[in-house]
């Protein structure tokens, strides 16, 4: 059991650690109970002056959050919603990684492994995995299906902390586990990948390090590894994105400071008080959705708690903020790496940096679709889940036509 | 200069018990993550560090001590600018003292000078002279510990004229000199520039760091080394200004709620910056650093005491200097004092210094870090007796 207190639901030994076990998340009454008695004592203190979310997660609006989780928000629902997806674990190399794997009933489904960043979860997908698995669509995409999984990525959620072997490139190892998982594991020799935020650099890990299993990659960001350039080195609506980039950095990025060199002067305040790992939370959902300032046009209530609770009582908002560290101090990817597979790009106009110029994106990417999104921000699969899915389905669906046919 | 009107009232610090049985309830049920990938202090506070902290804070700290250590200094309050001000105030013992108000910065408090106050009021009774003896006054900034908050932000710009009023209206001090470190310095600065006639001269333990955003075309190669090494500084320890400037908010509200979450984010700094060969408790004992929380968690101003932070990047580079430029009143004319500790967080060259003050004493100190009053108040004691020593003869 992870710290003693939350029975996650452990799997029996087994002589094949990798061999999937099944797995159902149980948060025991204890978690929830101290969970309620933590947030009735929240202290509220003397804030700044309230102005809304101009200077951070507004006060009132979290109020308003922490109210709704003690009295309103009932985790038992979503739990047993969460355990109607068919959910397992594999040890691999010591990493138990836990995992989503929803089968198409069509037999020639094109495997497609789902990569979440942060702070979201593999919750990100919840929508889009029947759209992806079970189409339903009368549109000239037809049938085309896909066997969807969607781990728990290393660090966070029901997988936790991984032990690496080493402190060199963490997302690189990360990837090759992902990697085993795919083929080793559920015995996929060709299978597709799609992501954004953290997933994209992931993909990218895929895509570089074993083009003989990726068939494509569809992304939502470049991954912030491309950034790292030398501007005057690039013609001027590149530089002007990344000047805009750096802009919006400095205004909303140090979440990104603190999460790559003090994640743990943080991580001690969110794991101990909800209301604290709320409020860090959503005040990146908030800057980063399509919804005009407020945050519900996007998510419910429900779905943002939902999401908050797989950090609290997994425990893993220190080890998801960790990566960030890990990974800065030992980079997996430079912006001299280059995808050679086919990469397609769907670029949500209210995602972080806005959307890049496709010659930018061509320098580290092989780009075979571009689709500028009419809406939706950084979650996109979460926010505009019908957008997403069908891009997704419309870029594999060619590609595997492609792929079959040689 | 406003209207004379005395309004200092004794205070004692007395935290009501309802908030220590809360911190005990909060202690005792603190939530310590897991984890198997130990990395000691680089990615943050040591999480086994953080453990042993609580559990003495939970078990053994005892705040009724401390705070009777703390009430041996003489507290006041005093509305100046319609806002409540905390300061210790003690007197000099010797012929003539000098007053001096002295100024603390981020993450610390008054208690930043407890250990130097002594040194500067008594000199006689600690290996010095009567004749270098201080009248000494250390304010909690507005937004700090027993001070209230300014009443609206962008308040930072003023605090200087605040503290003026403090020494002049309410003590009633026509000559004082000024000291300070960190935030401290900003607000010294400020205070010597737009009340250089009252001002004697000021002691700084660096050169504020805002000088640096306004890169002047002469530099010399210490400067440039200067210049990179504040934005290495930046860009690898500056995380916590970041997000206390940008998104304050974000962070407060749980620093607020959880007490080793507080601790976390301030004993991290004091280990970092001062002068401890990676052993922080090499400089400060764990009743220190606790009761330098305790003055943040038990007043719950974590989330005001990122004012500063805030209003600097909410006015930017251009106003703040703007700001500061308006209250320059032409050259800085006050006798500047440096002392510069080794381990400090910023070590400027001179002649930098020489571009923003009339620089009278450079000294670079043998030993200690940004908390210089509080590890080397010996050295720093000396230091101030010595430079302010002509200026007291020249004031006769």
């Amino acid at each position: 059991m992870r710290n003693g207190e939350c029975d996650l639901g452990v799997p029996f030994h087994t002589p094949d650690p990798m061999k999937p076990e099944s797995f159902q998340i149980t948060v025991t009454d204890a978690v929830l109970d101290d969970l309620r008695r933590r947030l009735s004592q929240t202290r509220w203190g003397a804030a700044l002056p309230d102005s809304g979310w101009d200077h951070g997660t507004s006060p009132s609006y979290l109020k308003e959050v922490v109210a709704y989780w003690m009295s309103g928000y009932d985790w038992r629902i979503h739990e047993a919603a969460l355990n109607q997806l068919p959910q397992f674990v594999s040890t691999i190399d010591g990493a138990r990684i836990h995992f989503v794997h929803q089968r198409s009933r069509d037999a020639h489904a094109l495997p497609l492994l789902l990569l979440h960043g942060w702070p979201d979860s593999f919750y990100r997908f919840h929508k889009v995995i029947p759209m992806l698995a079970s189409p339903n669509r009368g549109d000239n995409i037809g049938d085309f299906a896909f066997d969807v999984v969607v781990p728990s990525l290393p660090g966070f959620g029901f997988t936790g902390e991984v032990m690496r072997a080493s402190r060199e490139q963490p997302n690189r190892q990360y990837a090759e586990l992902l990697w085993r998982l795919m083929t080793e594991v559920l015995g996929y020799r060709r299978f597709a990948v799609a992501g954004g935020d953290g997933g994209s650099s992931l993909a990218q890990l895929l895509a570089i390090d074993h083009p003989e299993s990726v068939i494509g990659i569809h992304l939502t960001d470049l991954a912030w590894h491309a950034v790292n350039v030398e501007p005057s080195t690039l013609p001027k609506h590149e530089r002007e994105y990344l000047e805009h980039g750096k802009k919006q950095f400095m205004q909303d990025g140090a979440y990104i400071m603190v999460q790559t060199t003090k994640p743990q002067s943080l991580s001690p305040a969110l794991n101990d008080s909800p209301s604290a790992l709320a409020a860090w939370i959503l005040d990146r959902f908030h800057s980063w959705c399509d919804c005009d300032g407020n945050i519900e046009r996007s998510f419910t209530k429900d779905e943002l708690l939902t999401n908050i609770m797989i950090y609290w009582v997994t425990q893993t908002i220190g080890s998801s903020m960790k990566t960030y560290f890990d990974e800065t101090r030992s980079p997996s990817l430079t912006p001299k790496d280059h995808v050679n597979v086919p990469v397609a790009l769907a670029l949500f106009p209210k995602d972080i940096a806005g959307v890049p110029p496709r010659s930018f994106a061509e320098r580290t990417l092989n780009v075979q679709r571009w689709t500028e999104m009419p809406r939706g921000g950084h979650f996109a699969a979460w926010e505009e889940p019908e957008l997403y899915a069908n891009d997704v389905t419309t870029f594999f669906h060619e590609l595997h036509a492609t792929v079959s046919a040689v | 200069m406003t209207q004379t009107t005395i309004t200092a009232q004794p205070f004692y610090v007395d935290v009501p018990n309802a908030t220590l049985e809360d911190l005990r309830a909060r202690l005792e049920q603190t939530r310590f993550a897991d984890t198997h990938d130990e990395t000691g202090w680089e990615a943050g506070g040591d999480s086994a560090f953080l453990r042993r902290l609580a559990e003495y804070w939970r078990t053994e700290f005892d705040w009724r001590a401390r705070e009777e250590e703390l009430n041996r200094f003489a507290h006041f309050r005093a509305t100046v600018d319609d806002v409540k001000i905390h300061f210790i105030h003690e007197r000099g013992r010797g012929d003539k003292p000098l007053p001096i108000i002295l100024t603390h910065g981020f993450p610390d408090s008054f208690l930043r000078f407890t250990k130097l106050i002594p040194l500067l009021t008594d000199p006689a009774s600690h290996g010095g002279d009567a004749s270098d003896a201080f009248d000494v006054v250390v304010p909690s900034m507005p937004g700090f510990g027993f001070s209230d908050p300014p009443k609206s932000d962008g308040t930072t710009f003023h605090i200087g004229s605040m503290l003026h009023s403090l020494m002049t209206d309410e003590l009633g001090y026509e000559r004082y000199g000024a000291h300070g470190g960190d935030w401290g310095s900003t607000v010294t600065e400020h205070l010597a520039r737009s009340h250089p006639d009252s001002v004697v001269g000021i002691h700084l333990t660096d050169v504020p760091f805002w000088h640096t955003f306004r890169k002047p075309s002469d530099l010399s190669s210490a400067e440039e080394t200067h210049l990179k090494r504040t934005t290495d500084f930046m860009m690898k320890e500056g995380a916590y200004a970041a997000i206390q400037g940008t998104r304050p908010q974000t962070l407060a509200h749980g620093l607020n709620d959880s007490p080793i979450g507080l601790a976390a984010w301030l004993v991290e700094k004091f280990q970092r910056w001062s002068d401890n060969n990676g052993d922080v408790e090499s400089r400060f004992t764990l009743d220190e650093l606790l009761t330098n929380v305790m003055l943040y968690w038990t007043t719950e101003t974590i989330g005001t005491s990122f004012m500063p932070y805030y209003d600097f990047t909410n006015a930017g580079v251009m106003r703040w200097m703007l700001e500061t430029a308006k209250q320059w009143k032409g050259a800085c004319k006050v006798p500047a004092g440096f002392a510069l500790f080794p381990r400090d967080t910023s070590l400027p060259p001179r002649h930098w210094a020489q571009r923003f003050y009339d620089v009278q004493r450079w000294t670079p100190m043998p030993r200690g870090g940004h908390f210089a009053a509080f590890e080397e108040p010996e050295l720093l004691a000396e230091d101030l007796r010595e430079f302010f020593r002509p200026l007291r003869a020249a004031m006769q």
